[in-house]
């Protein structure tokens, strides 16, 4: 084929996504070169059909209207204007005070959601008739079952001197992002490993070393943080069977 | 749409989300096939991403964000569940772009300007396809926007647009050959 290595990248230098280097490059070999020329035209060309076919869907007025009356005059995130300025020391002290206990306020709330959203997680999947999309105890076919599906990899424990099985995996999201949740067993009890990337979560500073959930939360659960993932243990299982099973974990990453 | 200073940032969700409207509706269709499906779907983006909104980050792209919340939302539903089933993306990840095997396609293009050809052939793409494909092409995203809104690499981007672009090609050959 003519021009194959510069054909490989020719969709990349039309999406303007090649480094300015490659660029120039590609401008003057795209210009003496009447076979990359034509095929970057025809290319451009399905380019340009795409973007007209792709605009397709129009909503509703109808729609439109009920989503506006459905999100006006909703929340207005915080400004730092003139009024702060002009505010007196004491007033500025009294709203640092204040600002603490609110923020103390949502940290703890926010704490509290995570650990119940990843309780919802755990009760749900295990509600489902198909509870794992990848059903295996072999780590070494449940971990590449992940690959290409989140943005990240992890390393499963080896299992065979402990009382734990693995059951299968599946995706799951939390707070709009991506992770993978892992079943075990241990005499019975189904125990949810769920791992996600700790940058792309939004969570409370007061998550950041091990903790054991609320009372409030039914489970006993461990969370930590390991080389840039985020780890939940949770499950119905005793307290020491979860820190068991985070311990392999932990083990496993370091 | 990135938000980064105080002074330029707009007050309240209204203004920031409504401008996005239009596109995320037209973005939900091409995902569900079905009208009813697209407006439970953008109104439910809508709604978790009123929920989330004061804990979004400045500095981070919205629009990304929205597109992010929408596609995710889309994945848990019945339809989405169904729809990603059907793919498998193995050895997908950082592997090379693929040359274009003849013109055919692009011939039919410039020659029919056939505008129901190109989209019954983005119609039959699998979702993980179409959705790259309609967020470089339609949307106009850029590779890094892509890479946050699917939660993937920017090696994955390129290698993904690419296999999505052939399919479409072959399918627009598929096409070509039915009419």
């Amino acid at each position: 084929m003519v021009c194959e290595s510069w054909k490989t990248k020719l969709d990349t230098y039309l999406d303007g996504e090649l480094p300015s280097e490659e660029m120039r490059a590609f401008d003057i070999h795209v210009h003496n070169c009447p076979y990359c020329s034509a095929d970057a035209l025809t290319r451009v060309q399905t380019k340009r059909a795409i973007q007209v076919a792709g605009n397709r869907f129009t909503p509703s007025a109808e729609f439109r209207r009920r989503m506006q009356q459905s999100i006006a005059a909703k929340p207005r995130r915080g400004r730092f204007g003139f009024a702060w300025m002009t505010a007196t020391a004491a007033i500025a002290v009294l709203a640092v005070v204040g600002l603490t206990a609110t923020y103390n306020e949502r940290e703890r709330v926010r704490t509290e959601q995570v650990y119940s959203e990843v309780a919802d997680l755990h009760v749900a999947t295990l509600a489902s008739s198909s509870p794992v999309d990848v059903i295996s105890t072999d780590r070494h076919t449940v971990k590449p079952w992940f690959q290409g599906k989140i943005p990240f990899a992890f390393d499963l424990p080896e299992l065979q001197n402990s009382e734990f099985s693995l059951l299968g995996g599946r995706m799951t999201y939390l707070d709009q992002t991506p992770g993978a949740h892992l079943i075990y067993d241990v005499r019975k009890h189904h125990i949810s490993v769920f791992v996600f990337q700790e940058w792309s979560l939004r969570l409370p500073g007061r998550l950041n070393e091990n903790s054991f959930a609320p009372k409030n939360v039914s489970f006993n659960m461990e969370t930590w943080s390991q080389g840039g993932l985020r780890y939940f243990v949770i499950g119905d299982a005793s307290a020491a069977d979860i820190d068991s099973l985070a311990k392999l974990f932990k083990a496993d990453a370091s | 749409m990135y938000l980064t200073r105080l002074d330029t940032q707009p007050d309240s969700f209204e203004e920031l989300a409504m401008p996005l409207f239009d596109r995320l509706y037209n973005f939900a269709h091409w995902l569900t096939h079905n009208r009813e499906e697209a407006e439970d779907l953008v109104q439910e983006t809508y709604a978790k991403a009123l929920k989330g909104f004061s804990s979004f980050r400045l500095g981070t792209n919205f629009r990304a964000w929205m597109y992010r919340i929408l596609r995710n939302t889309f994945l848990t539903s019945r339809t989405g569940l169904k729809a990603t089933m059907t793919l498998s993306l193995d050895s997908e990840e950082d592997g090379p772009e693929l040359p274009v095997e003849g013109d055919t396609p692009e011939t039919i293009l410039m020659e029919r300007s056939n505008l129901q050809l190109v989209q019954s052939a983005i119609d039959e793409l699998p979702v993980y396809f179409r959705e790259i494909l309609l967020l470089c092409d339609v949307e106009e995203m850029s590779y890094q926007e892509i890479a946050e809104t699917l939660s993937i690499p920017i090696g994955t981007v390129m290698s993904r647009l690419s296999r999505a672009r052939k399919t479409l090609r072959d399918g627009l050959r598929l096409q070509f050959k039915k009419g």
